[in-house]
Order: C-alpha cells, then sequence, then structure tokens
C-alpha cells in the first residue's frame, strides 16, 4: 500500500524502561477510518502522540502525504494537514466556543504576528467558526464560555477545532471517552458524517463504537502491532481474541 | 450578555476616571495644598507602566516573571551611564536604552521560556539577581550607591525641557496613555488572543498549529522593552538610579500591583500601583511600623478578591 495517507515504519519510543512503542508499523489508507485497539497501557495515545509530535520517535519513520514528518514540530505538522483531539477534553476553558474555533481558524491563516487589529471581531475568522461549529452540532452553543459547556459538547467543540485547521487527516483519541449513550451516539453519527471529507485515525475503547465506524482495524499490545485487517477478520483473528477481545469478554 | 456589556463599561469607566484624576493632579494636588503628591502621582504613573508592562507576560501569558524590575534597571541604568558619558541627547539615549532592553529581553526570553511554573519563576529571579550584582559591582557607575543623573535627557527643543517640572510630569502621563492604549490594542490583536490562548492551554495551542514559544517569547520582549521605558522615565524623574531599582523586593512588588490591581485586566495594573502607593505613603504618615497593616491588607485582597480592586468593583466578591 505505497498509496497510504500516513505510514509509519518501525516506530519506537520507550520511557525509561517501559516500551511504549515496539516498532509499530501502521499504513493509513486514504478516505478511510483506521482504529486503533488495544487493552489499557497498549500504547495508544503514546502512538497519538508521536504522529502528532508531541513526542519524538527514538527510532522509526513517520511519513505523511508522501513526505516524512517525524521531525516536525507539533504545530507545523498541523500545517501540513495531521491534526489531533485529546483523550482528555482540551479546550481553551476561558474562552466561548466561538473562540475556540476562531483561534484554530487563525492558526491557519498565516502567522499571527498581527498586534494592532481587534481579532475577536474579525469576519475572517468569525465567519468559517460559525460554520464549523454549525457542522458539529453547537451552532447554538457558539457564545458559552467552554469551561461551561456539558462534557459531550466539549468533545464535539474539540472535533470542530481539530476541523478549523483544515486537516487532511484526523487523529482522533478516545473521542467517545466519557461520554453517556446518547452523547456517543451523536459522535458516532458525526464522524460518520466526516468520513466522507477526511480520513481518520481512531483510538477507541468502546467496541460498538469501533465495528461501527472502522474500515480497517490495528491491534495494539505491549506496543506492538500484533495484527491488522477489517473488522471482520480482527474478530476471527484468534491471537487477537487472545489478547485482548477475549480477555475483555471474560471480564 | 449584559453583564459582560456593563462590566465592559465599568472597567473603561474606572480607566477614564483614572487618567483624569492623572491629567488633573499637577493642579489639583496644590490647590488642595498637597504639591508633594504631584510627585507621589508621578511616582505611580511609573510603576504602573512597568506593571502594566508585566501584566502582558503575567496576567495574559501565564509567565509569572520574578525578575522583571530588571529592565527598570537596565532602561534606568543605560540613561544614567550614557549621562556620565556626556551623552545627554535623548534621541540617542532613550532608542539605545530601549535597543538595550530588547536585546536581554530575548536573551533572557530565549533561557527562561524553556522553563514553566516554579522553574520559570526562579529562573527569571536568577537572570534578574546576575545584573543586580553586575550593577553592585560596577565601581565607576557608583557600585550600590548609585548613580546621579545630572542632567535629564535633551530633546533639543526649547519648549519642551524635562527640567521642567511639569513637562516630565506629562511626558510620563503620555507615556501611560500610550502604554494603556498599546496594550489594549495588544491583547485584542491575533497576537494577543495567541498569547492569551497559550495561558488557557498551551498544548491545545500547539495541537491546532500555533508554534506558541515564539509568540510567549516576543511577550516577553514587548514587557521587556514597556518596562525598561518606565526605568528610562524613572531615571529621568528621580535624576538617579541605583541597585535597588532592580533588586528582587521591586519584582515582587511589581507582582503585587498586578496582582492587586486586577491580573489580566487593562487597567488593573494602573489600579494596583495606584492602591499600593498611596496606601504604602498614608500608611508611612501614620505609624513607623506600617508593614503590619500593609501586609494583612494584600494578604486579604488575594485571599478574599481573587479579580484584584478592578474584579471586586466589576463583578463583585464571590467571583471564582
Amino acid at each position: 500500500m505505497s498509496d497510504a495517507l500516513l505510514s509509519t515504519a518501525s516506530l519506537r519510543k520507550s520511557f525509561g524502561g517501559v516500551v511504549a512503542a515496539d516498532g509499530v508499523s501502521l499504513e493509513v489508507v486514504p478516505g478511510e477510518i483506521h482504529a486503533v485497539i488495544g487493552p489499557n497501557g497498549a500504547g495508544k495515545t503514546t502512538l497519538v502522540n508521536l504522529l502528532s509530535g508531541l513526542l519524538r520517535p527514538d527510532a522509526g519513520d513517520i511519513v505523511f502525504d508522501g513526505r516524512p514528518v517525524g521531525r516536525l514540530s507539533a504545530a507545523a505538522r498541523v500545517k501540513r494537514g495531521l491534526a489531533r483531539s485529546f483523550q482528555i477534553t482540551s479546550v481553551l476553558r476561558e474562552f466561548t466556543a466561538a473562540d475556540n474555533v476562531a483561534l484554530a481558524i487563525q492558526a491557519r491563516q498565516g502567522h499571527s504576528f498581527k498586534f494592532w487589529k481587534p481579532a475577536l471581531e474579525d469576519l475572517a475568522l468569525r465567519q468559517p467558526a460559525a460554520t464549523i461549529l454549525a457542522q458539529v452540532g453547537l451552532a447554538d452553543r457558539a457564545d458559552i464560555v467552554a469551561g461551561n459547556l456539558a462534557h459531550g459538547e466539549q468533545r464535539q467543540l474539540e472535533i470542530a477545532m481539530v476541523l478549523a485547521t483544515g486537516p487532511k487527516m484526523l487523529l482522533l483519541d478516545e473521542p467517545m471517552a466519557g461520554m453517556g449513550i446518547e452523547e456517543s451516539q451523536r459522535m458516532i453519527e458525526l464522524l460518520q458524517d466526516l468520513k466522507s471529507q477526511y480520513t481518520m485515525l481512531l483510538i477507541e475503547h468502546d467496541m460498538d463504537a469501533v465495528f461501527a465506524l472502522a474500515d480497517r482495524i490495528t491491534v495494539l499490545v505491549y506496543g506492538r502491532d500484533i495484527a491488522t485487517g477489517t473488522p471482520a477478520d480482527i474478530r476471527a483473528n484468534a491471537e487477537v481474541r487472545a489478547a485482548y477481545l477475549g480477555a475483555s469478554e471474560t471480564d | 450578555m449584559m453583564a459582560g456589556i456593563n462590566m465592559k463599561s465599568a472597567t473603561s469607566w474606572m480607566t477614564l476616571g483614572v487618567l483624569v484624576m492623572f491629567a488633573v493632579m499637577p493642579f489639583l494636588a496644590p490647590a488642595l495644598g498637597e504639591p508633594f503628591y504631584v510627585k507621589v502621582f508621578a511616582r505611580v504613573m511609573i510603576w504602573s507602566i512597568a506593571a502594566i508592562s508585566l501584566n502582558l507576560i503575567m496576567g495574559y501569558g501565564g509567565m509569572i516573571s520574578f525578575g522583571h524590575a530588571v529592565f527598570l534597571g537596565i532602561g534606568g541604568y543605560s540613561i544614567g551611564i550614557a549621562s556620565t558619558h556626556g551623552l545627554d541627547n535623548a534621541w540617542i539615549q532613550w532608542p539605545l536604552a530601549i535597543g538595550v532592553c530588547a536585546v536581554v529581553g530575548l536573551i533572557f526570553g530565549v533561557i527562561s521560556l524553556r522553563t514553566r511554573g516554579v522553574y520559570f519563576i526562579m529562573i527569571t529571579l536568577a537572570l534578574a539577581q546576575m545584573i543586580f550584582f553586575l550593577s553592585v559591582s560596577a565601581e565607576q557607575y557608583g557600585s550600590d550607591d548609585g548613580l546621579n543623573i545630572w542632567q535629564r535627557s535633551e530633546f533639543g527643543v526649547a519648549w519642551f525641557d524635562l527640567e521642567n517640572a511639569l513637562t516630565m510630569y506629562y511626558v510620563i502621563f503620555a507615556f501611560l496613555v500610550a502604554a494603556l492604549f498599546a496594550m489594549w490594542r495588544i491583547v485584542n490583536s491575533r497576537f494577543g488572543l495567541v498569547v492569551r490562548g497559550s495561558r488557557s492551554n498551551d498544548l491545545r495551542m500547539q495541537a491546532v498549529g500555533f508554534p506558541t514559544y515564539r509568540y510567549r517569547l516576543t511577550a516577553f520582549v514587548i514587557a521587556g522593552v514597556m518596562c525598561g521605558i518606565a526605568g528610562i522615565l524613572q531615571a529621568n524623574f528621580e535624576k538617579f538610579v541605583s541597585p535597588d531599582m532592580m533588586n528582587w523586593p521591586v519584582s515582587g512588588e511589581l507582582i503585587f500591583m498586578v496582582v492587586l490591581g486586577g491580573m489580566g485586566t487593562l487597567i488593573g495594573p494602573v489600579v494596583g500601583a495606584l492602591v499600593f502607593l498611596l496606601l504604602s505613603e498614608i500608611l508611612k504618615d501614620i505609624t513607623e511600623h506600617w508593614h503590619i497593616i500593609f501586609g494583612p491588607f494584600l494578604v486579604l485582597v488575594v485571599l478574599f478578591a481573587r479579580g484584584g480592586v478592578v474584579g471586586l468593583l466589576t463583578t463583585g466578591v464571590s467571583r471564582e
């Protein structure tokens, strides 16, 4: 699959004695939702941190959109079109929902060494922000301070910020984390909507969501990718059942 | 929404009121039989400019510098040293002082912004004390006795002479107004929003594509230059500079002024400087042991008025 949008080769990262990524090789096909699953401590969040540039790999390559990005800063990778959300909700809590999205849009409109013109009334930021908030279903919550939004709404806002960066690919670290059934269902619908426009790498614990959304699944155990395949392949894979699915069923 | 508008206009009125008070003080104080207060208010304005500059990095940027007074010293000493060598021309002195502050700000920023939280506090303190000790050991510039400035900066314009007390006062006033206006534009600009966003959640800002370090560094340099201007004004006003003007307690006082007035508000640092200096002036008249009253007062403000005086006046005590 040389036409992969994102690929990694033998990605390694260890923290002291703990190996969080032990030679992970991954290929994400354009237009697909590629889920990464695995038990707690399998290194899923480490993988997203490596891909998004918050961590530097000890070894291995990351190629995005035909170019190596492994040495680029997090901000530079976003400029290339690789944007992420966080497992623990990460928004600007003191800013309104609209401000949050407007800032993400500002980030893609060139440098921000502009010291004089008021930015909060800038229509070049406000209008696209309103569009994106509507897209994720937060149009009527635009003027609410993010810290006062419900948990599910904050997760939606985070997706809005990711979209506002103008990405080619989304790295979503457990977008359903901490959500109720109804909220999760809304998030699944949102991601299904977005699927036609974006390639996604999805880390998720909610297996219903994974099997509902994913075109391809990689199973990560102790920092190693033990299997990759379609949802049907993964369900049928004996090794996966032993390492992961089986274990969780007997819980 | 209504509360927001009311709050906005309340702080606008406060800003206007404070500025009008500064503007009329050279006439009001003598009329009230307290001409000494003209000098006090000139000092309040100089401290206000320094506190406004600290507020940019501390209040809006979340960078708590415990060495900010070093820029007062560097700005002041640039004038003092130039003057000692017979260079009194303001058109050379002032840009020189500002340039030195910018370079030192850049170097200190590059070093200290690699750290966060308590480490940032400690490293800014350490860097500032380095310059403090340098000034103490500079014998040709008076060591810890300080340096007298015999001639205020000369602009070469007959009617514009800083040796005239009223001119000096209104030059300081003009710089205060300019500082407030510039800060108002900066914190609401794209640049200002990046700095404020980085205070709120730096990781998130990076993850939407902002290389936040360079914006924080720029803010640090701007704050250093602005505080350096306060130092230039102080050196001219007092006609004297000494290491004490950049010792660490001064940095502490600046932090207190910002917190007292209201961190992250435009007029807060000015109100903070005003309350801080007036109160200490008044308490000094009452008792020699004025710190016994002043200390607990500051503690109470920090404990019960989280938004400082400005927060107290605009939104009440119960604000979170």
